[in-house]
């Protein structure tokens, strides 16, 4: 009785099969064609964009940079015109270091 | 003088009109040219439309950034350059519209798997078939992979240019070149998956 074999996944042999395919792009180079008077639409399109000299491309990376510095600068501004919790606690740590060492001077005077 | 070297200088002198203003010596290199860019852009791209959008946009930033062409390499090697990557830019754009989910494989394709299973010196390379399949395939890998495969396995390029096409460093060529086979294998081991599973 004849019986079928199918293949399976692993009579493939993964490592010819990759060699074959690429042999097969090298083989079948993608042409060269140019469509017809395509310079010709490529210098129109040249013709209509505007020309990006030296200058604006410096200009508009600083243009950019002038807005971040604005936005920081006003960013700094409110902050240290807010009432800072942390400033009076600083305060009152300089007072108690204050009488701290000045406590034995204190002390002397009582004496 | 040699041929090379006259061209060079031919090539030199229409940049230097061009960077003058003088906006029409631009052309000859545009004719010069097209066809090199053009099978690059036919390697990345399947469309017709999307081959030219590609072309269009190395000639618009080779325009744009002449002035940044020294001119210490011949101008080929500098556009060539800027068309590789532009073709990268356009693979990583279209990154969404990869092959990721299988479609079926065509009957051609099929058959030419069979024979290629059953005894592999059968299956030719040449077939269209063949073609077909590692298109499928090279739609299937990320832009990295199938940028590396191209220039390293395809075109059979040494990897210190791959390099300097890309703007990579040699390691990471090399990193990317492993990479990028896995990459392969998984795919070509996804397409033995579906049709014999």
């Amino acid at each position: 009785m004849l019986s079928v074999v199918w293949p399976t996944v692993a009579d493939m042999n993964l490592d010819e099969l990759q060699k074959k395919l690429l042999a097969a792009a090298r083989k079948n180079p993608p042409g060269d064609l140019v469509p017809y008077a395509f310079e010709q639409r490529i210098m129109a399109r040249l013709a209509r964009a505007p020309r990006l000299d030296e200058w604006t491309a410096w200009v508009r990376p600083l243009w950019y940079g002038a807005g971040v510095c604005v936005a920081v600068a006003v960013f700094m501004s409110v902050w240290s015109f807010e009432p800072d919790a942390d400033q009076d606690l600083a305060a009152y740590f300089s007072q108690d270091i204050e009488q701290t060492i000045l406590a034995s001077d204190d002390a002397e005077i009582l004496w | 003088m040699g041929e090379a070297a006259r061209m060079e200088r031919a090539d030199a002198e229409l940049i230097a009109g061009v960077l003058n203003g003088d906006t029409p010596s631009f052309e000859p290199l545009v004719v010069k040219y097209s066809p090199r860019v053009f099978a690059t852009a036919r390697r990345y791209a399947r469309r017709e439309s999307e081959v030219e959008d590609i072309v269009q946009e190395v000639w618009s930033k080779a325009f744009q950034k002449l002035s940044s062409f020294r001119g210490e390499a011949p101008f080929e090697h500098w556009l060539m350059r800027l068309a590789v990557r532009t073709c990268y830019d356009f693979l990583r754009e279209h990154q969404r519209n990869r092959e990721t989910s299988f479609t079926e494989l065509s009957e051609p394709e099929n058959d030419w798997l069979d024979r290629f299973v059953a005894a592999p010196e059968s299956a030719s390379d040449e077939a269209a078939a063949a073609r077909e399949l590692i298109e499928r395939v090279l739609a299937m890998l990320s832009p990295q992979a199938r940028l590396v495969i191209t220039l390293l396995e395809i075109e059979d390029r040494p990897v210190k240019e791959i390099a300097e096409l890309t703007g990579w460093s040699v390691p990471l060529v090399k990193v990317r070149a492993f990479r990028a086979r896995a990459e392969m294998r998984k795919c070509l081991q996804r397409i033995a998956r579906e049709k014999y599973l």
